[in-house]
């Protein structure tokens, strides 16, 4: 049988990556996906959030980060599961510099912990911004609480899409 | 089986290079200065090593130390991976390789100019592999900021606070000011320093993390027989282990069931299934600290306290001289020097010999430790 993991463009996980390798024009570090990591990147080129779970009926776990084989059960099926977006907010740290000169020019900014609604054991790194396109150093910082409520939202950094998040209203 | 590796090996010789911001030496001498400053220590010829061990990102080679100090045929090398992670492993190896019977004079060592060197995380060329393509992007960059997201959720479910954070980085300050080999001897810290300090990566400021740091450290391992008969008196090395816990994901554990027990709580299982004694009998600790909120992490995981208690075990002047376990008595990696934890090993060896600038009186145990947050080892040494 072979790998059914399910990409976009249907070349399963050995497919170009929809970013590009390396660094924006304003110096922001962009992904560089491995081959297990590419179909995150893809489905957030498309404004989804998926996670990798396990094809396998008699499993079908999710795991984070992606890689070739479920952990639970050996079995190397796999596929991209929709998530819905919520999440809460399980930890997060504000840098300041010393830090590379274009995290630098932001700073402080905010980093979150996400915990996926979906998915409470994984816990994916992002930043907390007014509006998907604003700045990592948007959000008030009195506002930055562990629990809070959160949604993601996709922006566009130097040709490569990556998940951001929006504080839900309450 | 176990017993093979107990009191088996011992420890019979250290040295160390003097540590400072910038040292005028390359790394590949300083690791030279400090391999020979240990064989002289023990009373070993150079030409008796046959065994070395040290991290993988010792960037000085075994082929390199081997022909410049003149060792012998070597016959055992071994390197350690994730970088303070590894350092009680390169004496596990070696005892190892000793007890048997692969290699008789084992050299572990680490030499660093992080000091006056690049700063790892300011690479961008090879940072972004997994799982890099996960965090990196979000200005989640260095060390300080990966350990701030534990120590951020770490503070939030336990009731931790900056106070204990500080009770950390004031014992291994107060150490270091008893140690003039120490970057921070004659550098006293108060309260009021750490609180009005300039933040890192929030909630950890710059007393939270560790000096940079040029220099390097080694020590001699020799079976127990033989330390014996060597210039220094013997400290048995009682029981080692290692940690990669199920589902580990390194300095960025965010993705498994309980992120905050981390690979301190795998090797203390196997740590103290070998031992003839437990946390309660221990002396004197070398706790590994790049960064202050490792260390109520591994008091809880080495089990000093229980979960959720290692901030509170800090009160009190628990971690001080005279307290219920002093630690990092040479002032650790927060105050003596960062050479990724080799310096607790050796500080370790200097309490059990009696020969510590803080000695804890009749210092019998120590357990040293490295770096929580990685796939890590510890070792117990006795006297």
């Amino acid at each position: 049988m072979t790998t059914a993991t399910n990409t976009p463009d249907g070349t399963g996980t050995s497919g170009p990556a929809a970013a590009p390798a390396g660094t924006a024009p304003d110096g922001l570090l962009l992904p560089v996906p491995d081959e297990d990591g590419a179909p995150f990147w893809e489905y957030a080129a498309r404004g989804e959030l998926r996670i990798q779970a396990c094809a396998s009926e008699s499993c079908g776990r999710l795991r984070f980060p992606p890689r070739p084989c479920c952990p639970h059960c050996g079995s190397f099926d796999g596929e991209w599961r929709r998530m819905s977006g919520r999440g809460r907010i399980w930890s997060y740290v504000r840098p300041h510099p010393p830090l590379l000169p274009a995290y630098a020019a932001q700073a402080p900014y905010n980093v979150i912990l996400v915990e996926l609604a979906d998915a409470p054991r994984i816990r994916l790194a992002g930043n907390l911004v007014a509006a998907a396109g604003a700045p990592l150093n948007s959000v008030d910082p009195a506002r930055l609480r562990i629990g809070a409520k959160v949604q993601v939202v996709f922006a566009e950094v130097g040709g490569t899409v990556v998940p951001r998040w929006l504080l839900e209203r309450s | 089986m176990a017993a093979g590796l107990k009191d088996a090996t011992a420890i019979a010789g250290i040295g160390q290079t003097a540590f400072a911001r910038r040292l005028p030496q390359t790394e590949k001498e300083l690791a030279c200065r400090a391999v020979l400053a240990a064989l002289d220590d023990a009373g070993i010829a150079p030409s008796e090593v046959d065994a070395f061990a040290s991290y993988t990102m010792e960037e000085t080679d075994e082929v390199e130390v081997a022909k410049a100090i003149g060792a012998g045929d070597v016959t055992f090398f071994s390197k350690v991976g994730y970088g303070g992670g590894g350092s009680c492993a390169t004496v596990g190896h070696l005892a190892a390789a000793i007890a048997t019977g692969q290699a008789s004079v084992g050299v572990a060592w680490r030499s660093r100019k992080r000091g006056s060197g690049p700063r790892p995380w300011k690479n961008t060329a090879v940072q972004l592999p997994t799982p890099g393509q996960w965090t990196r992007p979000f200005g989640l960059l260095r060390p300080a900021d990966e350990i701030g997201m534990l120590a951020r959720r770490y503070m939030h479910e336990y009731g931790a606070t900056r106070d204990h954070l500080f009770n950390v980085a004031l014992a291994c300050r107060n150490r270091a000011n008893q140690n003039p080999a120490a970057m921070m001897y004659e550098r006293p810290l108060t309260r009021e320093m750490y609180m009005t300090a300039r933040w890192i990566s929030e909630p950890l400021c710059l007393f939270d993390n560790c000096l940079e740091t040029d220099g390097a450290l080694a020590c001699v391992i020799v079976s127990a027989e033989r330390a014996r008969d060597c210039r220094q008196k013997p400290v048995y090395v009682h029981s080692v282990a290692q940690g990669l816990p199920a589902q580990h994901h390194g300095m960025v554990n965010y993705w498994n069931d309980d992120p905050l027990s981390g690979p301190a709580w795998t090797a203390a299982r196997h740590l103290w299934k070998q031992a003839d004694f437990g946390p309660d009998d221990v002396d004197v600790a070398q706790i590994y600290d790049a960064f202050t909120p490792l260390i109520p992490l591994s008091l809880e995981g080495y089990g000093f306290c229980g979960r959720g208690e290692g901030a509170a075990f800090t009160e009190g002047g628990t971690l001080e001289i005279g307290g219920r376990l002093p630690i990092n008595t040479g002032g650790g990696g927060l105050s003596e020097a960062y050479v990724h934890g080799f310096n607790l090993i050796n500080e370790g060896v200097k309490q059990l010999r009696g020969t510590s600038t803080a000695q804890v009186p009749d210092a019998a145990t120590c357990l040293v430790t490295a770096g929580e947050g990685v796939p890590t080892s510890a070792i117990l040494l006795r006297a």
